[in-house]
């Protein structure tokens, strides 16, 4: 899907080939989310294939418009933007708390998914993207992104994408990426409860499944 | 919505959207996406099944599903399935799950846009058509994820609107996410949903209040933050906490987008601080951190009131016991711990009082936190950032500093990242415990991670004071060689950077660049070894050794592009000094290399496939000096030369044609012509280099390389016209006076033209036109200076122009020399023509002046138009071929008396009868006792040409040291028939 926002003419000529190609490959890839395949360091040998370059490092791409849009007098240290995609690069879930074009959108959920798919997962889970910088951390085959400031504490966002694929863990019991597909609006109202304006709202697991619990009674 | 209309064919309004049917009538709806295949709507419509149901896409996924799915999963999801089934009040069309299904289903891209075209179809009908407000929020389900899915879903944000003023939860939670995802803050039509957001915000229901207050939060614009900050106000005084924390980060926004709203919540947030629900806390710190952000007076009052509550809730927070709901990995909350340790760091900078209250618990944090869980470091990180920006002791500071040096130890590459980038902000703090470690730090510059490569280089080059700096270099450019290829530029820039700014010797700095050059010339950029250049060009006692370096570096790395170019202008120039070994070092072993050896190396350079028009214009320069060199050499470099008499490049034809000539037909001129180059002045380079603009650097650097003159051009005259060519080319101080730029022995238009020194001895501004060799020699293929360069008439001209035996200076004017026919009076009249006549300056070709026509008619002989006992002014005479009532002059002001003048302004008044175009002036300093002169053209005509003669009024004024001065006088001495 996403080759076709983006590329030359020359993916758009390849586009239906490579379509069934990933289609092929997309089964392959809905392996459940257990606890212990959550960290990447434990992900399976067949997880950890490509140890290939980063096809284009941070520092090359033009410079961002994420920050342009915002009030300049203060540089929020918020979450610019929350982007949940798979190894073929399909977005399941994309929050943007900065306002930005779709086709900007989509540019960007493209770069991010070139910068994380290929990194080696020894590597940082850091990520120079345009002036900003993305913290991503990878489960099974969902690379769970976050876009923040430059001088941002990363580790603490380490933690956020953690608690967050724990929270839908306990949600789905068991979440694979087809719950998200399915589900998707619903993985929007967890993350609502869990994040708001580019800032964090709730730390307590606990308080977001009882919150969630609630709210799915009301539908 | 309603710009498209339904169409009326063979469609009753009450027939169900059912997949194929849309599609008929979808070419009246809109034009599809520009990526749909065109295919004809009819057609289409006949390969579609008919039958409604089943779909088949659904069957086909259901075949597959069994064989690839985990057993689990499929349970699953028939499970879900089965409840859909039974819970989903509409059942009619497709549900969000099957279309779901079916866009996974679809095999091929085209397949699927194929679904998503028709779900859009099916969409926007029972948009338009009424009764259909059931299905209302299932169809914005779907429309959400057709725009997850990219596809343009622009009509769907009406119907979001509607949704959010439904009455109930379900369609409401739909409509706001909607919302939140089909539009941001710059769509107009937010404003519409502005008065639904305040009527929610003042609903009975929490859960709907929390659905307002989060879309708010996400998407406000300034105008609604103004609106609704009243109302978000009022929730911040809510009993419920959920509805407390969302308010808290909504009003985060406001603040973001109106800082001037911020006074309204300092007390509001302040008081929330007291709160023990950590979802309020954390929420309410943030707030304040923004408050803080917004408004000094947020600040201060957060600094008078609140720090004892911070520290209070950091000490419950890193004191409590196991609390299963908040704990992370053994650590209770570290959220929150990051939240006010950062609110603390606003609080505490620049505050002593502040950062006094907090040293305790930072110490307590930064000792007693465990640091074998990412949770744990990411509080120390944190707890280190705040350390190092507050006015903390210098105790905790160190304990900071250790804190890092663990970090930087780690074999974690996430905990060395963010050591990196500490120790880079921690630098400013304290040099000396960083550079303890230095060693570390090299280390991960050589890692395999491109961003810890890429912090710990921007660290190193911060670290590089005057006593580390060879040491360090020494293991940057070491590693150069095994370097990353995309890391390479990176490296190199830095190197060089490192290498210029503390080169404490020029041959460590010559020895580095050569080893830069010759492992990444590619990637080094052209000021680097302009700059490279210049320092050579400099340092006369280690020319020989930097030529014999660069020759053999040549031969190992031939490859690299700026090896090569550096290597032949040193060839070039110092040809003779590799060949006989000459200014050898103590240390360096002699080499052998022959005449021919040298100009092979350039001939191979040339033929360099890599070799771009640049370098191999610089190789063609440094062939034509080493004819001068080696004289035995000059028919072989005559043969390669003549090689490129047909090149497809202009440029490298052009200069081979020339030299061509020179090697050949002016063998008596050719060794002054082809002297070496004078010093550049190096610090004026510097000053240029800093200041010059990307835009003029690419197309005219090139040339400063190469060009073989003494670049000084007469102060001012040519300046404003070739500003840029004075920024290249002009290595000296161009805010020099005129007089500091005296006639050089070995000025090459001297030598080019024959000029005898004699005249020029006595040349008051003799900064000799070495425009001329600029042109003549100069690579850089700049438009401009082709056009000056007019190579189609390489007839030589020469120009009856009246010396003016007082003041002499020679015309830097290229056109003069190389024919330039075209070239009006009036052009030359801007630079400065009082001048000696150019002898049959028949440089080139030989074609005889009688070929050349010249634009400039017959000269009348100078005037001395204003003689008083401090200033004298010459009115240099011209008239323009059949224009009689034209005259040029050009004026030559100078000065009789012993002290400067500045802020000279020349005025001239003519009768009406007569048109006056004074062009600008070549300065307005007119130094000393006669030393220089000021020049200025203009063009008076006189219409009553023969029947009155010119005349004119003139009026001088300028300072003098400082003191005003005025002088006026009338020039009647003009001759007559002007």
């Amino acid at each position: 899907m996403i080759l076709q926002y983006h590329t030359s003419e020359i993916i758009i000529f390849t586009e239906n080939f490579l379509d069934n190609l990933l289609r092929g490959l997309v089964i392959e890839y809905f392996s459940v989310v257990r606890p212990d395949a959550a960290h990447p360091a434990n992900a399976t040998p067949a997880d950890q294939e490509t140890q290939t370059r980063l096809i284009a490092i941070p520092s090359q791409l033009p410079s961002s418009n994420l920050t342009t849009s915002q009030p300049s007098s203060s540089s929020p240290s918020m979450i610019r933007f929350i982007l949940l995609q798979n190894r073929q690069g399909k977005t399941r879930l994309a929050k943007y708390y900065v306002p930005l074009e779709d086709s900007e959108k989509h540019k960007v959920e493209y770069e991010v998914h070139r910068l994380v798919v290929n990194r080696d997962p020894k590597f940082t889970n850091f990520v120079e993207f345009r002036t900003h910088k993305v913290i991503y951390r990878r489960y099974a085959g969902l690379f769970f992104s976050i876009c923040v400031d430059i001088t941002d504490n990363e580790l603490v966002y380490l933690e956020c994408i953690h608690l967050f694929v724990e929270i839908l863990d306990h949600f789905f019991s068991n979440v694979c990426e087809l719950d998200l597909v399915f589900n998707f609006h619903k993985v929007y109202l967890i993350l609502d409860e869990f994040i708001l304006a580019g800032e964090l709202q709730e730390t307590s697991k606990k308080a977001i499944i009882e919150r969630m619990g609630e709210l799915e009674k009301l539908d | 919505m309603g710009s498209w209309t339904r169409s009326g064919v063979n469609r009753s309004p009450h027939r169900p959207p059912s997949p194929p049917f849309p599609l008929l009538s979808r070419s009246t709806l809109r034009p599809p996406p520009a990526c749909f295949p065109p295919q004809l709507p009819t057609s289409r419509a006949s390969q579609i099944p008919r039958a409604p149901s089943p779909p088949p896409h659904l069957s086909r996924a259901c075949a597959r599903a069994p064989r690839d799915l985990k057993l689990d999963t499929v349970e699953k999801i028939v499970e879900d399935f089965a409840s859909d089934m039974a819970l989903n009040p509409f059942s009619s069309g497709t549900r969000l799950r099957d279309m779901i299904r079916a866009i996974r289903a679809s095999k091929t891209a085209a397949e699927e846009r194929a679904v998503v075209r028709r779900e859009c179809a099916a969409i926007r009908t029972a948009i338009s058509e009424r009764g259909q407000e059931g299905l209302r929020h299932r169809n914005m389900a779907k429309l959400m994820f057709i725009h997850m899915l990219g596809y343009p879903t622009h009509f769907g944000q009406m119907e979001c609107l509607k949704l959010i003023a439904a009455a109930g939860y379900p369609e409401k939670r739909i409509g706001y996410l909607g919302l939140m995802l089909l539009l941001d803050e710059r769509q107009e039509v937010l404003m519409l949903v502005t008065n639904s957001l305040k009527q929610d915000l003042n609903h009975s229901s929490p859960f709907i209040v929390g659905l307002a207050l989060c879309a708010l939060g996400n998407i406000c614009s300034a105008e609604m933050a103004r609106d609704l900050a009243p109302e978000v106000e009022k929730l911040l005084r809510s009993r419920d906490v959920n509805t407390k924390k969302k308010a808290a980060l909504c009003s985060v926004r406001i603040v973001r987008k109106v800082p001037d709203l911020a006074e309204n919540f300092i007390c509001l947030a302040a008081s929330l601080l007291k709160e023990k629900h950590h979802g309020v806390l954390i929420s309410a710190v943030q707030l304040c951190t923004e408050l803080c952000k917004a408004s000094k007076d947020a600040l201060e009052y957060l600094r008078k009131n609140c720090i004892e509550g911070l520290v209070r809730i950091l000490r419950d927070v890193s004191n409590s016991s196991y609390a299963p709901e908040y704990d992370v990995a053994g650590i209770s909350d570290p959220f929150l711990h990051i939240r006010v340790l950062k609110l603390m760091r606003m609080l505490g900078q620049g505050d002593t009082d502040c950062s006094e209250y907090m040293n305790d618990i930072l110490a307590q944090v930064a000792t007693k936190t465990e640091s074998n869980k990412n949770a744990g470091n990411a509080i120390l990180y944190e707890c280190v950032e705040t350390i190092m920006g507050i006015e903390a002791t210098s105790g905790l500071r160190v304990l900071a500093i250790n804190i890092l040096g663990r970090f930087l130890s780690n074999r974690d590459n996430n905990i060395r990242y963010v050591a990196l980038n500490i120790l880079m902000r921690a630098i400013t703090v304290d040099t000396q415990a960083v550079q303890r470690h230095r060693v570390t730090i090299l280390e991960c510059v050589k890692d395999a991670d491109a961003s810890i490569r890429k912090r710990a280089l921007e660290l190193v080059f911060l670290l590089v004071n005057d006593t580390n700096v060879k040491p360090l270099t020494k293991e940057l450019v070491d590693y150069l060689d095994v370097a990353d290829p995309d890391f390479k530029e990176d490296l190199t820039a830095k190197i060089c950077s490192i290498t210029e700014k503390f080169s404490q010797e020029k041959l460590w700095y010559l020895d580095q660049m050569f080893k830069v050059l010759s492992l990444a010339g590619n990637h080094v950029k052209d000021d680097v070894w302009h700059a490279l250049i210049v320092v050579i060009s400099n340092a006369s006692e280690l020319q020989g050794y930097a030529v014999r370096s660069l020759y053999m570096a040549l031969r190992a790395y031939s490859e690299q592009g700026s090896l090569l170019r550096v290597a032949v202008w040193c060839i070039g120039e110092y040809g003779e000094m590799l060949v006989n070994n000459l200014g050898m070092l103590e240390a360096e072993p002699p080499i052998t290399v022959t005449e021919s050896d040298a100009v092979d190396a350039v001939e191979l350079g040339f033929n360099c496939y890599s070799a771009d028009v640049t370098t191999r214009s610089m190789c063609l320069v440094a062939l034509l000096k080493l004819s001068s060199r080696f004289p035995s050499m000059s028919e072989r470099i005559k043969q390669i030369v003549a090689q490129n008499k047909e090149n497809m490049v202009l440029e490298l034809q052009q200069r081979s044609i020339e030299f061509g000539s020179i090697i050949q037909r002016h063998q008596s001129i050719r060794s002054s012509l082809l002297e070496r180059m004078p010093v550049l002045d190096e610090a004026a380079y510097l000053v240029k280099r800093a200041s010059a603009t990307q835009a003029t650097i690419p197309s005219y650097k090139p040339a400063s390389g190469v060009t073989p003159g003494d670049l000084k051009i007469p102060n001012g005259v040519a300046k404003p016209a070739a500003a840029p060519l004075v920024d290249l080319l002009d290595l000296s101080s161009d805010d020099a006076p005129v007089t500091s730029t005296s006639a050089t022995p070995n000025d090459f238009l001297q030598d080019l033209l024959g000029i005898g020194g004699t005249n020029l001895s006595t040349a008051g501004a003799p900064s000799a036109s070495t425009d001329i060799l600029m042109d003549l020699l100069s690579i850089g293929s700049s438009p401009s200076q082709n056009g000056l360069l007019d190579s189609s008439s390489p007839a030589q001209e020469k120009k009856p122009f009246s010396a003016v035996p007082q003041v002499v200076s020679l015309v830097p004017e290229p056109m003069d020399l190389l024919g330039s026919l075209s070239s009006s009076a009036s052009s030359s009249a801007g630079t400065k023509s009082s001048t000696i006549v150019p002898q049959a300056a028949d440089l080139l070709d030989g074609l005889s002046a009688s070929t050349s026509v010249s634009g400039i008619d017959d000269a009348c002989p100078s005037i001395t138009a204003f003689q008083s006992a401090t200033l004298k002014i010459v009115f240099d005479l011209r008239k323009q071929l059949g224009k009689p009532q034209e005259t040029t002059i050009h004026a030559t002001f100078t000065n009789l008396t012993s002290t400067t003048y500045t802020d000279f302004i020349f005025q001239a008044a003519v009768p009406k009868f007569i048109q006056l175009r004074l062009d600008p002036a070549s300065g307005n300093v007119v130094p000393a006792s006669g030393k220089g002169s000021v020049t200025q053209g203009f063009s008076v005509t006189n219409n009553q040409h023969g029947q009155k003669p010119l005349a004119m009024r003139i009026r001088m004024s300028y300072k003098v040291n400082g003191e005003d001065r005025l002088e006026q006088g009338q020039v009647s001495n003009f001759p007559p028939g002007l």
